[in-house]
């Protein structure tokens, strides 16, 4: 029986992302908006001066967004970027270029 | 590594799979099939590197590109301000082959058949697809320009509005003019592709006559009202830095061309100039205009967004320039690299048999110069709305910069070396 429930619950989840409660995928697309600048999978060219983000901690990351989200953090274009993700997708975002190696 | 990658990929995807069957539900997303991409710029290159990456190899890949290599629209204004190189602004399809195991035909579409899912090449022969995206870009009306419609006019008022040859011969036709000359651009109604492009052209060409040709002088002929982008930046550029080079003339459409005396003939006036560029208006590339695709305005392929499926034809994805924008969406590189993205997702879950992602965003940075150092931005973020099904743009998000800087004009520089790169390396 517990197994069964565990069997529906997992069932129910691939439902829920076929049934576009959320994708799969959905930090990797996130983070692939922010490769344009910061390189594929968050590894910039050497030496163009842009910040690579691949293997970064995931609280490094959240805190230097926060800190463009709220001016903290001089910058002359990431705080008008960071404002533009919930907080959800920066999490999702800074999630997925921690684990990128 | 892209290998011990795919291993691992087998080996949890079995295990899911696995998984899957013992608990009596469908596990999904082993995307396969055949992907043909028409177009190897800003979308075209990232759409096929993106397939690939993203499926782990499991979905074939063909771009159909007719230039031998990428030549880039941006930063091609810096070279016919005389600071770059078409060396600077080129780069190689070898990586998509090699790295990422795209199969790169050099040849141009000529038709698309949608019903039986295949596209006929110039060269011959033809190439069938499950599902295929064209990011052509744009293709320019000369009929809306008489005199500019024919080929010998064409060489001589040049657009310089696709990097290519026609960025030279423009620098060329710059580098011959005698000082004391007038170089004229005519921008066309929006929308057109790169807003910011012509004004930052207008500064860079100022910029060369300044320090070589003083007496020279730029006029900008914009068809439309008022300065499309970055209005206050460039206003202030221009003011600051180019009082004696610039002339700004806002409703001056230019209706046609009298190409022996290189004279811009607008609907109460004529203009002559010693260099004419005349950017002509445009539409969706020829292959996404002509192929029977639902357009808006008879110019732009009309897309869904959650997959940048054409709305009228199953199957076939358009990027880039050639659609209908968003709100405040400006035909861009960098956008058309961010459709990609969308695109290359989206497909890998029709693939699969999945939904595309509900919930996408995209978001734009567009870089111009003011002069060889100096740069400016725009940048903007658009999320998925279900209430319009559009990307919206984000209001309090994005902006323009405080003021022109060095900083930026690295930056830019850095963008590039890194675009390039997400797209092609």
């Amino acid at each position: 029986m517990k197994a069964f429930t565990h069997a529906a619950a997992l069932c129910l989840l691939a439902a829920a992302s076929t049934a576009g409660a959320a994708d799969a995928n959905l930090g990797r697309n996130l983070a692939a908006t922010c490769a344009n600048c910061h390189g594929t999978n968050g590894k910039a060219v050497p030496g163009s001066g842009m910040s690579s983000l691949a293997g970064e901690s995931k609280a490094n990351l959240l805190q230097k967004l926060a800190d463009f989200k709220s001016g903290d953090k001089p910058a002359s274009i990431m705080h008008q970027i960071a404002k533009g993700y919930t907080e959800a997708q920066l999490t999702l975002i800074a999630d997925y270029y921690a684990a990128q190696k | 590594m892209m290998l011990m990658k795919r291993r691992d990929f087998l080996k949890i995807g079995a295990a899911a799979g696995t998984m899957a069957s013992l608990y009596g539900c469908a596990a999904g997303n082993k995307a396969g099939g055949h992907v043909v991409v028409v177009g190897g710029g800003y979308g075209g290159a990232t759409v096929a590197k993106y397939l690939r990456m993203w499926s782990q190899g499991s979905v074939q890949v063909t771009l159909v590109e007719r230039n031998p290599s990428f030549i880039s629209c941006p930063i091609s204004n810096l070279v016919i301000g005389g600071t770059k190189t078409m060396e600077d602004i080129t780069v190689s399809y070898d990586n998509l082959q090699s790295k990422w195991g795209v199969r790169v035909i050099q040849d141009d579409v000529v038709a698309l058949d949608a019903v039986k899912r295949s596209v006929k090449l110039a060269k011959g022969g033809s190439l069938s697809y499950d599902r295929i995206v064209l990011s052509p870009g744009v293709d320019f009306m000369f009929d809306q320009i008489p005199g500019l419609d024919n080929a010998a006019a064409q060489q001589k008022i040049l657009h310089a509005w696709k990097a290519g040859p026609q960025t030279v011969a423009l620098r060329q036709q710059l580098e011959s003019m005698k000082d004391g000359g007038v170089f004229a651009i005519a921008i066309p109604k929006a929308p057109y592709r790169c807003p910011p492009g012509p004004y930052e052209r207008a500064c860079l060409v100022a910029d060369y006559f300044k320090k070589n040709k003083p007496k020279s002088r730029v006029v900008i002929l914009d068809a439309n009202e008022d300065v499309q982008s970055k209005k206050g930046l460039f206003v202030k550029a221009w003011a600051d830095l180019y009082k004696d080079q610039i002339e700004y003339r806002p409703n001056s459409e230019v209706k046609d061309v009298d190409v022996a005396s290189n004279t811009a003939i607008l609907e109460f006036d004529k203009f002559k100039a010693d260099v004419l560029n005349v950017i002509p208006p445009h539409r969706a590339g020829n292959i996404a205009s002509q192929s029977g695709l639902k357009l808006i305005n008879n110019r732009w392929v009309d897309i869904n967004w959650l997959s940048m499926e054409s709305t009228g034809t199953p199957s076939v994805h358009v990027i880039g320039d050639a659609i209908f924008p968003a709100p405040t969406m400006p035909k861009s590189g960098h956008m058309a690299n961010q459709h990609g993205k969308l695109a290359a997702a989206a497909i890998i879950n029709l693939l699969a048999g999945e939904e595309p992602n509900p919930a996408p965003v995209v978001m734009n940075t567009c870089y111009s110069f003011v002069d060889a150092k100096n740069a400016i931005h725009v940048a903007s973020i658009h999320q998925y709305d279900t209430a319009t099904k559009l990307v919206q743009p984000v209001k309090g998000a994005g902006g323009v910069s405080a003021a022109r800087n060095e900083l930026e004009g690295k930056a830019a520089l850095g963008w590039a070396r890194n675009i390039w790169a997400d797209m092609l390396a």
